[in-house]
């Protein structure tokens, strides 16, 4: 599974890196973590709420930082 | 989530409210006993006065902030962004479309890494620049951090003032810089996103978690904005409190009142280098109008602290040349300049 966090570096960015990694960490599930910064890159990804989450190339969260227990979930 | 856990944040909230409401109500009495009968200080002391001061307001803007960030969560949480988008770009507004993105920029919590790709996200949907930058003028101006200082340091009417006056200025900016064909002092990748632009209609899934479960996390957003500028309250409230203690009276009035037409030019322009954040600066602004400073005048200071800054200029070329910052920035300068003597008019 592929994770990517987009987030300019703001604090809630971080936070979702955070808690994403953990949740992953927590179901045991193979996939990788990836923080994209660049402003173009994200834009391509048709967001304009950040932080956002996209896992596998589908953008599931955006514009807010969720709960552990929702990520889990969409994992 | 079960069904049983919602219960207990139902109840927890049933709790929590009028608990705030009566710490509220209750905490210039409260403040009072703490100091004056519980710390060794007189009433008459200017110690005492200092501290109790620093404390009631201290606590008065945490309550004030962390009620108002929930309640801008909850909107947030809600606003359609991809709708007020299409929306933007498919209907007949006649001009109604400023005021729209102004107020936009006034709702959402200021996070300046979310300005610029919601400001790409509305050129991408082929919105106009000008309403694009309607927007982006309000978004910093108008925010939680400060109409909470506002509302507990100058109480409902001067916010209302501050809070209509940041969606107007928005608005005009927005038009006027519309006006101008300012296209091509984009950064050439944008340039390109905006011939691209295409009005996209269902590109928006519907949230169906139920409000009750959406409310801790909303509520712990509030909590973390508070967290995060409670270092500068608590610095520009102590930086206030001494001003009022050691500044002599009408000590600013020579400089900045009134009748000299130069004061708010001057102070503007001294503003606009300065970079502090709201929660920082209202409490010094405070000081100000104590000593004689007329309130349009500190708020159009405020406003050029707060609204244009070097960080801010910095982000911002990430989407646009150098020019266009320059006309961007010298234009809100003008109308913010403008915005004071219509406060100091009208108040």
């Amino acid at each position: 599974m592929e994770i990517k966090v987009l987030g300019t570096g703001c604090a809630k960015c971080k936070s979702l890196e955070e808690i994403t990694r953990k949740a992953v960490e927590e179901k045991g599930i193979d996939a990788s973590v990836d923080k994209v910064e660049d402003i173009m890159e994200i834009m391509n990804y048709g967001v304009m709420t950040t932080p956002a989450l996209v896992i596998d190339g589908k953008v599931v969260v955006k514009g807010k930082v969720p709960s552990i227990n929702e990520i889990k979930e969409l994992l | 989530m079960n069904v049983k856990s919602q219960g207990t944040i139902v109840l927890q909230i049933l709790v929590a409210l009028p608990a705030i409401i009566i710490l509220y109500y209750y905490l210039q009495p409260l403040i009072n006993y703490f100091t004056y009968d519980l710390l060794p200080l007189s009433e008459e002391s200017h110690w005492g006065q200092a501290i109790n001061f620093f404390l009631y307001d201290t606590i008065k803007i945490i309550i004030l902030l962390f009620v108002i960030s929930s309640l801008m969560g909850l909107v947030n949480t809600y606003f359609p962004v991809e709708k007020l988008r299409v929306y933007l770009t498919t209907k007949k507004l006649y001009g109604l479309q400023y005021f729209f993105a102004s107020f936009f920029g006034a709702v959402t919590p200021f996070c300046s890494c979310s300005s610029i790709p919601l400001f790409i996200g509305f050129v991408q949907g082929g919105i106009p620049l000008g309403v694009t930058f309607a927007y982006l003028i309000t978004s910093p101006l108008v925010n939680e951090v400060a109409v909470a200082m506002f509302l507990g340091l100058f109480g409902w009417k001067a916010t209302l003032i501050y809070a209509s006056g940041g969606i107007l200025l928005g608005m005009i900016g927005g038009y006027i810089l519309g006006k101008f064909k300012l296209d091509r002092y984009l950064s050439d990748w944008v340039k390109q996103i905006k011939a691209n632009s295409q009005t996209e209609f269902n590109q928006f899934e519907a949230d169906n978690t139920p409000f009750i479960q959406r409310l801790p996390s909303i509520i712990n957003e509030g909590w973390d904005i508070v967290k995060k500028v409670l270092l500068y309250i608590i610095i520009g409230i102590a930086i206030g409190a001494l001003m009022h203690g050691f500044v002599p009276e009408d000590f600013f009035t020579q400089y900045l009142s009134e009748d000299k037409w130069y004061a708010i030019p001057l102070a503007v322009i001294l503003a606009v280098p300065l970079y502090a954040n709201a929660a920082g600066i209202v409490p010094v602004i405070q000081v100000f109008v104590a000593k004689g400073v007329p309130l349009g005048t500190a708020i159009a200071f405020m406003m050029a602290v707060v609204g244009l800054s070097l960080p801010e200029a910095t982000l911002l070329k990430k989407v646009m040349q150098w020019k266009l910052i320059g006309i961007f920035f010298g234009t809100i300068t003008l109308f913010i300049i403008l915005l004071g003597y219509v406060f100091n008019w009208l108040l």
